[in-house]
């Protein structure tokens, strides 16, 4: 069989740590890069005696997480996870199980396609391990140390459904959740930091099976490029194991950066016994329907909502780049601001999406109505696009009035009976190209309007300049 | 009622809960849990079909606290308590796997 | 009148009669008579004793009220956190672990006026029925060293029997308070889940754990549960809103009270004779001082010792996995990587109950088995709470034996660790259903030791619980032996 002959099936798993003050079950600091041990307490060390209290903020944001991801948010309890780890304080993880406060979702990717979304339940984050010896790594280390700080950070985990089919797929999943956790401002995003970490379940089967390959989940992917690639690694080895005869194994395997390759972490066999039971430390939570409409009340619109209104105030398609790019970027409401005071859509965002997306830090000082201005201009020909670029790019810089900025570059606009004599003498000049051109073959198009160009200094306007020439020829 | 429990599942258990058992332990805590759970062999019999388990006998549930940050404890008196340390961490001998 | 020690030492030291440094000097002059003989305390705390007590004398000097427990000697249980004190749980796995804070029991009892005394001696983590699975070594009874104190609150009981305070706190997850109190007689109370803070109390199985009041008198363990109870923001499970007053009914009598004689735990196996007929006679004191008696089947109360051995292992397996050797406690030495750290630390800091209901608990939650085993336990919790809500809808407080005999012999049942279990068997049922139950003493066994009956209540039943209780001490037969205070 040939690869395009197998599908894959792809289901993320997603921890993103929340933004919150304080821990989940502790009033320490939720802060990450302090001295190590200094955001710390008996609740959050797990020492004897002590006893978690949950975060009203910490649900809350779950909460618009949940809502964000159009889940049903529930009455829901925590459980106890059970297994030994040092960086674990308690070596119990306090989760929620059978009854997430998130469950039966979907995320729309830009081009449309429903993910679905299993739940998305809170529980708390691990301290954090270093590995002494020569290699610094979990391997061949003499002894480790441990930091707390990080123990009881509040952690949201998004389960997906297997929906996805590429690696693909998979980065453009966990761009556009990245995007909406930000917009929830339940989390900060930084897959670098580790405030956002993503795990992979991955099968193969042939296309048009019904039924689902056994799986291997990965991990240890620090960054989108990475999930990429180590998604279409495992897939392309379990197909060869496959064709060749073999089998797929349920495990956990390790993605390993360097060599680009996933290795076995833990067989199914090893698969641990976590003796789930509800936590009897903590009660259930029951959101009142007036808190959760409140908290959907205030959720600002989230970035596919935004790509909508973007793409049809430019007449593009919702996945269209420079669409995405102005969403991404948050430049939406400059657009919508500019739009408003009379500039066309679709100039706006080409504009916004290029020359202002490439100087964005100046972004915040450019005044919606100037720019529109120079919108408006470049549409009515009264600035060619070279023009109305450079009319931008000091609009970014210095700010100011553009006609003013445009009359101080000497831009003034061509009048049409100038251009018109301009296109006139470029085609007496070339008589050959001319004919070509006149006969029907449109490549010696550029080449005429290379002359226009010249002989007006780049201030024709090209467009303007090519529906000339192209008059002219019938 | 499920079947007694043996040396084997005794030992499994140990494993899970990080205990060595000696044999003759071994063979004593077989015995003595299989006691237990053969007095427990009453309620296994119960039919409880439609019966909700009970966690908390408490009927409260939205506990809450504001996410308000509070002095925790000094690290000197934490780190002074624990068998190692170094560098301001718990040190401990080298870990064999990643967290599961 | 019955004598209430603590209240009447609390009375005389802020009307200025008395003061803390001589009240706490009598009773260290008896802790050190007989601390050795019966190891009542992990600690005997003599310096921050004498520094608390001439804080409080000097307090009265100046004209400021101590509270309500003013110059009261407590001795807490070794398992409720001390800040900067040993906490050891009687296990040598905390041997020498000081705690950075206080539980909320030990800050509301010293901020009101009492001076802790000691650390008293347990069951390793509360589990047991004898204080005989101390690594630290046995407690011995007050009333006949030979005996045990019953457990897991034995060196709290004994010390409240010896003399040593007149006032104990203790833990109670299945009878730890109720036994003991009624082993070493005295009033032992398990106030209702939720109505005392479990912050600090180093937990054994925390949906069942509750802290309580040891005293000579009911007014006694009332006038402590007063103090202890009310809700606290850092145990999840406190319950909000005003606590039941313990002492608010305490000379009103039972005229007209409904009291129900439990079935179930009158025939429970392997009570003694003595037993039944003393729990019958305390029936029959009540409906003569007016109280309508009448026996009542709670039925599923029979399942109690079953679910709670499921249960209560379940929970301990997990809130003990934390003494793991890597932030404080017992380390092995010389091992090669962090598992076999864990293994060697665990199997040599626990002693042998403990690694049984460790055991037994990872069992019930295992894969394979936690529906048959902790799944179908709290069920029959509820079938538990649902018959208590029948029968208290015609009582207005539940009777029943406290242990199933007097205190026995040291060695009579470490061999066997179910007949160490029945022990808890009127006790239980209070716990899995999260009720207050208290034992008062009952007269004696043939021979010459306390016998205790037991009060049981509905939830946040305290006060009629505490009403009836009072009835009762003031209605006891003679009690046997007494050790003199
Ligand atoms: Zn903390």
């Amino acid at each position: 069989m040939s690869r395009s002959e197998w599908e894959m099936v792809i289901g993320l798993e997603v921890h993103t740590e929340l933004r919150t003050a304080t821990k989940l079950f502790c009033g320490c600091a939720n802060h990450f890069g302090d001295e190590p041990n200094t955001n710390v307490c008996p609740v959050c060390l797990g020492l004897p005696g002590s006893l978690p209290v949950l975060n009203r903020t910490a649900v809350e944001y779950a909460i618009r997480i949940g809502t964000a991801l159009h889940c049903t948010v529930q009455p829901s309890l925590f459980h106890r996870k059970n297994y030994f780890y040092p960086d674990m304080p308690k070596d119990y993880q306090i989760s929620q199980y059978d009854v997430p406060i998130n469950a039966d979702g979907w995320l729309a990717l830009p081009d449309g396609r429903r993910v679905g979304i299993e739940r998305a339940h809170i529980e708390e984050d691990t301290g954090k391990s270093t590995h002494v010896g020569e290699s610094g790594r979990i391997h061949g280390a003499d002894h480790s140390l441990v930091d707390y700080n990080r123990a009881g950070v509040p952690l949201v985990e998004i389960v997906g459904r297997p929906d996805l089919r590429s690696g693909d797929d998979a980065r453009i999943y966990v761009d556009e959740l990245r995007a909406i956790l930000v917009a929830t401002g339940a989390s900060d995003g930084k897959m670098e930091e580790g405030s956002l970490r993503v795990d992979a379940n991955v099968s193969v089967r042939p296309r048009g099976a019904a039924d689902l390959g056994t799986r291997c989940e990965i991990k240890n992917m620090n960054s989108l490029r990475s999930l990429g690639r180590a998604i279409e690694y495992e897939a392309t080895r379990q197909i060869t194991l496959l064709e060749e005869g073999g089998t797929v194994s349920q495990e956990t395997r390790h993605w390993d950066e360097g060599t680009g390759r996933t290795s076995t972490m833990r067989s199914k066999e090893d698969a641990y016994d976590y003796r789930y039971f509800p936590e009897p430390d903590l009660v259930p939570i029951v959101p009142s329907e007036e808190w959760i409409r409140a908290v959907a009340d205030a959720l600002p619109p989230m970035p596919g909502d935004r790509r909508s209104a973007v793409a049809a105030a430019a007449k593009l398609a919702p996945d269209a780049d420079p669409v995405v790019t102005v969403v991404r970027l948050d430049l939406d409401s400059l657009l919508h601001a500019a739009v408003a005071a009379g500039a066309d859509g679709g100039l706006a965002v080409k504009r916004l999406a290029n020359e202002v997306a490439s100087s964005l830090e100046r972004a915040a000082v450019l005044d919606p109505v100037a720019f529109a201005t120079v919108v408006q201009m470049e549409s009515r020909s009264a600035l060619t696009p070279a023009q109305a670029r450079t009319v931008l790019k000091d609009l970014l810089e210095g700010g100011g009035d553009p006609a003013a900025i445009a009359k101080a570059h000497g831009f003034e606009a061509m009048a049409s009976d100038a251009l018109a004599d301009a296109v006139d003498q470029v085609i007496a000049e070339n008589p050959g190209e001319w004919e070509r051109f006149a006969g029907g073959e449109d490549k010696v198009q550029g080449f005429l309007i290379g002359k226009i160009k010249a002989a007006t200094g780049g201030n024709a306007d090209l467009k303007e300049a090519s529906a000339l020439l192209r008059g002219r020829r019938s | 009622m499920a079947t007694p429990i043996s040396t084997a599942d005794v030992a499994h258990v140990a494993r899970l809960a990080r205990l060595a058992l000696s044999d003759e332990e071994l063979d004593q805590f077989t015995g003595q849990l299989a006691a237990v759970l053969a007095h427990a062999a009453d309620i296994e019999a119960l039919d409880t079909a439609g019966v909700p388990p009970t966690a908390h006998a408490l009927p409260i549930h939205n506990v809450l606290r504001d996410d308000v940050v509070v002095a925790g404890v000094d690290r000197e008196e934490v780190l002074a308590q624990a068998p190692a340390a170094e560098s301001g961490r718990f040190r401990v001998p080298r870990i064999l796997g990643e967290a599961p | 009148m019955t004598a209430n020690p603590a209240a009447d030492i609390a009375g005389a030291i802020r009307r200025g009669e008395k003061t803390a440094s001589g009240v706490l000097e009598e009773h260290l002059a008896r802790v050190q008579a007989r601390e050795p003989e019966i190891h009542a305390f992990n600690l005997v705390l003599e310096e921050n004793a004498r520094d608390t007590a001439a804080q409080i004398d000097a307090a009265v000097a100046r004209g400021v009220d101590p509270g309500p427990l003013a110059g009261v000697p407590i001795a807490l249980k070794d398992n409720l956190c001390t800040r900067g004190v040993p906490t050891t749980c009687s296990s040598r796995m905390l041997a020498g672990w000081r705690p950075p804070y206080d539980a909320t029991v030990v800050a509301r009892v010293t901020a009101a006026g009492a001076v802790a005394i000691g650390k008293t001696n347990l069951d390793e983590f509360a589990m047991g029925s004898s204080t005989e699975n101390s690594a630290f070594g046995p407690t011995r009874n007050p009333l006949d060293p030979s005996r045990v104190p019953g457990g897991s609150s034995g060196g709290s009981a004994a010390a409240v029997a010896a003399g040593f305070a007149p006032l104990a706190l203790g833990s109670d997850t299945g009878g730890s308070i109720r036994q003991p109190a009624a082993l070493c007689g005295v009033v032992g109370t398990k106030p209702t889940y939720g109505v005392v803070s479990r912050y600090g109390l180093v937990a054994f199985a925390s949906s069942l754990d509750q802290i309580g009041p040891f005293a000579r008198s009911v007014g006694d363990a009332a006038l402590l549960f007063d103090v202890i109870a009310g809700h606290d923001p850092a145990d999840s499970t406190s319950l909000a809103g005003a606590p039941p007053v313990a002492s608010a009914a305490l000379e009103h009598g039972v005229d007209g009270l409904r009291v129900g004689l439990v079935t179930e735990l009158v025939g429970a196996e392997g009570l003694s004779g003595e037993v039944v007929a003393g729990t019958r006679a305390a029936a029959e004191a009540l409906a003569s001082a007016g109280a309508k008696v009448e026996e009542v089947s709670v039925p599923a109360t029979v399942y109690g010792l079953s679910a709670y051995y499921l249960i209560a292992p379940a929970e301990a397996s997990s809130n003990l996995s934390r003494y793991d050797g890597v932030r404080y406690g017992h380390r092995a030495t010389g091992a090669a990587d962090i598992t076999d750290m864990y293994i060697a630390s665990r199997s040599e800091g626990f002693g042998p109950e403990v690694k049984r209901r460790i055991m037994l608990g990872t069992y019930a939650l295992s894969a394979g088995y936690y529906d048959a085993y902790y799944g179908q336990a709290q069920k029959v919790r509820t079938l538990i709470i649902r018959d208590f809500e029948v029968a208290y809808q015609s009582f207005d407080v539940l009777l029943s034996p406290t242990a199933p005999g007097t205190a026995f012999p040291l060695g009579a049942k470490t061999a066997d660790p179910l007949l160490m279990y029945l022990n808890d068997v009127c006790t239980i049922p209070s716990n899995l259903a999260g009720h207050p139950a208290m034992s008062v003493p009952w007269g004696a066994g043939a021979d010459g030791l306390p016998l205790g009956v037991q009060v049981l209540a509905p939830a946040l039943g305290e006060t009629v619980m505490f009403q009836v209780a009072a009835t009762l001490e003031r209605l006891a037969p003679a009690a046997g032996r007494k050790v003199e205070s």
